[in-house]
């Protein structure tokens, strides 16, 4: 346990303010400036903070997940955002398939593009932490 | 299968198999032992489907073009394979598979935990994506890809010397990489395009010469600088002596192939003739770095560094082919890239085994090998003997047609200068041979001598074996390969409007 408790303290709210404003880029990306890669910084930015006051074993039981996974899980949703169109026989290969999600009253309009995304957000956040959190000290 | 998805797939399956493997690999990076499985059987795959690619190419004749999500070139991102730049990949993942199988000699490691097979798998896309870019714009990235994948291998897992050595590659490669980005903005700036084949196209029309050419230079000291090449080479001997075997071997038999291939799709596509002392500057950039290289390799004593130098005369020897820049000069330097791979990579594995064996790197700590591993003599032997271009060697036949070419040429220099090289490369090569085999072994070894265990023994020697016999049947049965070689020069030059028609001409029917 280090820092100090306003350190400690801020950083809980620094990563839910970051994760929350990762996501909102993410998907904001979608028509406007944003994306996954730059939602995939920031969120790994949060992160960092709270590795910083909290020590790195504390910060991968939060995550539950290794950074290593998240990086080879966004690997893949990327990969199969561009192979799953050809190999369904819909279309050929990185061609983008759109579609619209009804629940309900709403139709909510997605695409391949969302997944590939996705696939972006966790795999830069993930190499982020995999670099920089064996620095972090205990 | 319809032909225009035949070729898809194989143009798409380089790039996905090793995408594959990294992923899986990230994913399973608590299971040593199952990232190994999978980097077999990724390295395998891809062999075999670099081979069908190979074979592709070779029966259409020409240079095989796909569309990446259906948008017409110049506007979408298009795969090109023609002879060279499938060869390559062929012979890239063969290098995969040998260090694939390398790899198996030694227990379960720490490093395989921190992200090892994910970063080998990260490099073999970028160097195959390289190899595969019809655009420049991509071909920047994929040096990226493999600039991210290179440093972590150098750095993951090793100790202050790897993070030492890693920093210093990151650095000198990321302005390296910085100024090829320019070099691709102001080129777009000038055109309006990215696309290889449309580049061709419209650079000719481009008014103002000077700029076209100040932006050539840009890209030679981009890709010179990958390619190690006098004078950007200083990166090179600072980061590859600290490697492991397995990733020295693989940074040696590509990375600097990766900058010496944009060297000749760039400057034999976009750029030929746009300077008439552009073969000037060439020629001199190709002279000083065999002569620095191979004098480097003479100044060291330590196998590992002496490798080293080596990668950079050999490079020398291959940017001969784009200063003389004939059809034969081509074919030699196709011929010289191609058993080099093969070399580079037999020669850093097997200084991993004579470490193994002997206990050091150092020559004067080595000793006595001969009589104790005569095998891993020969196998260092063939490789170090094709490096200096002796026959019946693969490198023989590389550089008699590279020689012959720059006498035609009446490049007189540079003909002499690949003969002295050669020499001087023989000469350092001789010294880790009488060193570390033929002397008796030191009175203070380092180590108690190592007895390989017979399965240690087949997964060290075994790959650096087949790539021996490859090196030594490429040189006695050597007319196959000259003929693919000559082929691969008369696509780069003569050929240059099959290469337009496949990735401009197809473009409307999809």
């Amino acid at each position: 346990m280090t820092g100090s408790l306003i350190l400690r303290t801020s950083a809980r709210l620094l990563l839910v303010t970051c994760v929350l404003l990762s996501v909102f880029i993410l998907v904001r990306g979608h028509n406007e400036p944003g994306g996954g890669f730059i939602g995939g910084l920031i969120g790994a930015l949060g992160v960092i903070v709270y590795a910083l006051a909290h020590g790195r074993a504390r910060t991968l039981r939060m995550l539950r997940a290794d950074p290593k996974s998240m990086l080879g899980v966004g690997l893949l949703l990327a990969l199969a955002s561009g192979a799953l169109p050809p190999l369904l026989g819909i279309s050929p290969l990185l061609t983008h398939q759109w579609g619209d999600l009804v629940l309900g009253p709403v139709a909510l309009p997605l695409g391949t593009t969302l997944l590939f995304d996705i696939g972006v957000y966790l795999t830069v956040a993930g190499f982020a932490l995999a670099v920089v959190l064996p620095f972090a000290e205990e | 299968m319809p032909a225009a998805a035949e070729a898809d797939l194989l143009l798409v399956l380089p790039l996905a198999l090793p995408l594959l493997a990294c992923a899986l690999g990230a994913v399973l990076w608590r299971f040593p032992m199952a990232q190994r499985g999978l980097t077999l059987a990724a390295a395998f795959a891809l062999l075999v489907a670099a081979i069908a690619l190979l074979a592709h190419v070779a029966a259409r004749g020409g240079p095989v073009a796909s569309q990446m999500g259906g948008w017409p070139a110049p506007f979408g991102i298009t795969l090109v394979a023609d002879l060279l730049s499938a060869a390559l990949v062929a012979a890239a993942a063969l290098v995969y598979a040998a260090v694939a199988v390398y790899g198996c000699a030694d227990g379960p490691t720490e490093r395989e935990e921190q992200l090892y097979h994910p970063l080998l798998s990260g490099l073999m896309l970028g160097v195959c994506g390289a190899f595969l870019a019809g655009d420049v714009f991509n071909l920047y990235v994929w040096f990226e890809v493999m600039l991210i994948a290179s440093f972590g291998l150098l750095a993951v897992g090793g100790g202050r010397a790897q993070l030492d050595a890693g920093v210093k590659y990151l650095a000198l490669n990321m302005v390296a990489t910085t100024v090829l980005l320019f070099a691709v903005a102001l080129l777009y700036g000038m055109t309006g395009t990215l696309n290889m084949a449309d580049l061709a196209r419209r650079v000719p029309e481009v008014e103002n010469r000077g700029a076209v050419a100040a932006v050539a230079l840009l890209f030679l000291g981009a890709f010179g600088m990958k390619a190690a090449a006098f004078p950007l080479f200083y990166w090179l001997p600072a980061s590859y002596h600290t490697a492991t075997p397995q990733v020295g071997a693989v940074f040696a038999a590509l990375l600097t192939k990766v900058g010496v291939y944009g060297v000749f799709r760039l400057f034999t596509l976009v750029f030929a003739g746009t300077a008439e002392w552009m073969p000037w500057v060439l020629g001199a950039v190709a002279v000083a770095t065999m002569i620095t290289g191979t004098l480097g390799a003479v100044a060291h004593w330590d196998v590992r560094r002496i490798l080293a130098f080596n990668v950079i005369g050999s490079v020398g020897v291959m940017l001969v082919g784009a200063a003389v820049a004939t059809p034969l000069a081509i074919a030699g330097a196709v011929f010289y890239v191609l058993q080099d791979v093969l070399v580079k990579a037999n020669l850093f594995l097997v200084a991993g085994a004579i470490r193994r064996a002997g206990g050091s790197y150092a020559l004067a700590r080595l000793g006595g090998l001969w009589r104790r591993e005569p095998l891993l003599g020969l196998l260092f032997l063939l490789p170090a003997l094709s490096l200096a271009g002796l026959p019946p060697l693969a490198g023989f036949w590389g550089k008699v047609l590279l020689v012959r070419s720059g006498l035609e040429a009446e490049a007189y220099v540079i003909a002499v200068a690949v003969l002295v090289a050669g020499l001087v490369a023989l000469y350092s090569m001789l010294r880790i041979w009488t060193e570390a085999f033929w002397k008796e072994a030191p009175e203070e070894a380092p180590l108690a001598p190592h007895r390989m265990g017979a399965a240690e023994r087949w997964l060290m020697l075994g790959p650096a074996a087949v790539l021996a016999l490859l090196t030594l049947s490429l040189g006695l049965w050597a007319e196959p390969l000259l003929a693919f070689a000559l082929a691969a020069g008369e696509q780069l030059t003569a050929g240059r409007e099959a290469y337009l028609n496949a990735v401009l001409g197809g473009a409307a029917a999809p």
